[in-house]
């Protein structure tokens, strides 16, 4: 079992890089937020960005789908790249940006609509379903993929905000899905959860591997350690050390990340 | 309320001694030693204060509310009474200062009451209203038939007697003007609040929330004349006669439009308050699908914020309804039933105001018919009320 884990995780260093972070500065106003960070996120990966609250972990997560864009103060410098071509060139549309890398965010923020409606809301907007079959499709399909579909699907009427917090959290994820982004970006997922639910987010994050490229944002190193393969320790702004999650957790090569892993800072 | 001085004196005396009393009080039953109390110094003074001032006081508003019918009693006795009250409270607090003894839970209770009272007053008053209108709305109907009354589509009322009281037209002139109103008022109000909340850049946002509400605080006789010498002649001139609709300057369309504008601060400035209140996280998650911001406005911030919108189109539609001065100045006197927007009509509060100026005695139906015409406004508005009451509870879409 063990070696089996290594295999699948030496497999996936190997694969191609999905976004390539080049020299990127955040600054809020006259905030230097994130300090020069660059960073490969490998496709059907999971990858883990830690580190102590305020490091700008989640102020870089937010940079790879521009979701800073819509705060006024936010500057971002450096280059973002998504398949080759920058995410931040004025060619480029936000919107379609983030169709193409999901979000779910730390609080879940389910539509205050149907469970149907709320899976159904991207699919709709980009007009992925030619009719209601097709739609109907897809929101199973991502109900399903969310591990949710058993539980909802004799209520898919009933409100969205109705849920328990973990079926509401299941149920953004199933949303993000259901747009078929290439990345899915999630920011604490698991922080508003009780641990039964964290569990079976976490499981449904392996699988998503599968499909998409992961980067999850998390407090908790023992989440880290167990979803994702490579791990990436930021902090004060700066990307300290970037490596297979293994490594980060047994050996780490900046005093720094030994310390917060040791539990020394942070 | 002359006799009102001594009383008065009276209670602020006591109440400022008994302040200083409790407080002192208070500190020699301890000892000197605070921590043997169980209620602080403060918590005996303030359970004095409110003991020596509250029952006169509300025995006061209660004297005035029925003012008549104690005046037969004689005032001195009145204030006698109020003094009394007022010394019990003072004596009874200051001698119940004990080590053990709860002020802390008798002020609270003091306050409570107070906050009940003054509720009650305002729930009364509203009965009261009601029951006003109500008998003289039934003097009037023993004196005229109710069927004329709603059904009848003439209203020309005669002071020498046998004249024609028909709400319709009235009703029609009101619901027309107010329809129109808020065809106006909405749109552009709704449009403003989410350019406000979810556009304008905050310096924008802080020029332009208090600019539209200027426009809440102007009277409306100025918006009246605003009717009477602006948008009604060019109205007339340039719609109406051209289009051989009417050469009256005064016009349903004249104050619908002027009374759209005098709505717009109060539907813009409501629902810019809702849609702020609809959580970011609503907005972040529609961004992160991929919805631009006009999608993310129409489908996920307006059906959260919608209850509250739909309560500031209500009330805004309320204020259209019990409007005067703008239809007087703008739309005329004359009742009259007519889909023409560019005729001359009028609503039932213009003519409430018309019945009762003048020499008037409140015996004939002629005078009478104002009640009954204000008891169906007000049910109309309460109607509308509770419907918006209805529409916020059935359709709120929670988003904790």
């Amino acid at each position: 079992m063990e070696d089996m884990i290594q295999m699948d995780r030496t497999m996936s260093t190997q694969q191609d890089i999905k976004i390539e972070a080049k020299g990127v500065q955040v600054y809020y106003a006259d905030n230097h937020a994130i300090k020069d960070v660059d960073v490969n996120i490998a496709d059907k990966t999971v990858t883990a960005f830690i580190g102590p609250s305020g490091c700008g972990k989640s102020t870089f997560l937010r940079c790879l789908n521009r979701m800073n864009d819509t705060i006024d103060i936010c500057r971002v410098e450096g280059k973002i790249l998504l398949d080759g071509e920058d995410i931040y060139d004025p060619k480029v549309d936000p919107v379609q940006l983030r169709a193409k890398v999901g979000m779910v965010f730390q609080k879940p923020n389910p539509f205050p609509k149907s469970i149907y409606d709320n899976v159904a809301y991207g699919p709709k907007i980009h007009g992925l379903a030619r009719n209601k079959a097709d739609l109907d499709e897809i929101v199973e399909q991502s109900l399903r993929k969310a591990a949710l579909w058993n539980e909802v699907k004799d209520r898919l009427n009933a409100p969205g905000t109705g849920m328990s917090g973990g079926q509401q959290q299941r149920l953004c994820i199933a949303r993000a899905i259901a747009t078929a982004p290439e990345v899915l970006l999630m920011d604490e997922p698991c922080s508003a959860l009780d641990p039964i639910a964290t569990a079976q987010v976490e499981e449904l994050i392996d699988e998503l591997r599968q499909s998409f490229s992961v980067v999850i944002v998390t407090h908790s190193m023992q989440q880290a350690a167990r979803v994702s393969q490579k791990t990436a320790f930021f902090h004060l702004g700066n990307l300290v050390e970037f490596d297979d999650t293994d490594k980060i957790f047994t050996n780490p090569q900046d005093p720094r990340t030994e310390s917060y892993i040791s539990g020394r800072i942070g | 309320m002359q006799s009102l001085t001594l009383p008065l004196l009276v209670i602020l005396g006591l109440t400022i001694t008994g302040y200083f009393l409790a407080k002192t009080r208070a500190l020699q039953v301890a000892g000197g030693d605070i921590r043997k109390l169980v209620s602080l110094p403060k918590q005996h003074a303030l359970n004095t204060v409110l003991a020596t001032a509250i029952p006169p006081l509300a025995a006061i508003v209660l004297f005035s509310l029925y003012r008549r019918l104690a005046e037969a009693e004689g005032s001195w006795l009145f204030t006698l009474v109020v003094i009394a009250l007022a010394v019990t409270g003072f004596a009874l607090s200051l001698i119940g200062i004990k080590t053990e003894s709860r002020a802390r839970t008798f002020a609270e209770r003091w306050i409570m009451g107070l906050l009940i009272f003054a509720s009650t007053i305002a729930i009364m008053t509203t009965v009261g209203i009601v029951f006003s209108m109500l008998f003289e709305t039934f003097n009037f109907f023993e004196q005229y038939d109710w069927r004329d009354f709603f059904f009848s589509a003439n209203w020309s009322p005669n002071f020498r007697g046998n004249s024609d009281l028909g709400i319709l037209p009235l009703l029609w002139g009101t619901l027309y003007i107010s329809f129109i109103a808020l065809t106006f008022a909405v749109p552009i109000g709704l449009f403003a609040a989410i350019y406000l909340s979810e556009y304008a850049s905050s310096r924008m946002r802080s020029v332009a929330k208090p600019a539209i509400e200027i426009l809440a605080g102007i009277p409306t006789i100025v918006y009246g004349l605003f009717a009477l010498v602006t948008v009604g002649p060019f109205l007339r001139d340039y719609f109406a006669s051209p289009m051989g609709l009417g050469q009256s300057a005064s016009s349903v369309m004249t104050a619908g439009l002027v009374m759209g504008i005098m709505l717009i601060p109060f539907v813009s400035s409501l629902s810019d308050d809702i849609i702020n209140a609809v959580p970011q996280a609503m907005r972040d998650g529609s961004f992160g699908l991929g919805a631009t911001k006009s999608e993310t406005i129409r489908q996920v911030v307006i059906p959260a914020a919608l209850p509250g919108i739909v309560g500031a189109i209500l009330l805004a539609a309320s204020r259209a309804i019990g409007e005067t001065m703008i239809v007087v100045l703008g739309a005329g006197a004359a009742a009259r039933l007519s889909l023409n927007p560019f005729e001359a009509m009028t609503t039932v509060t213009v003519k409430i105001v018309s019945q009762l100026t003048g020499d008037t005695d409140f015996a004939s139906p002629e005078t009478l018919v104002a009640f009954a015409l204000g008891l169906t406004l007000f049910v109309i508005t309460l109607g509308l009320n509770v419907f918006a009451l209805f529409i916020v509870r059935k359709y709120r879409e929670q988003y904790e």
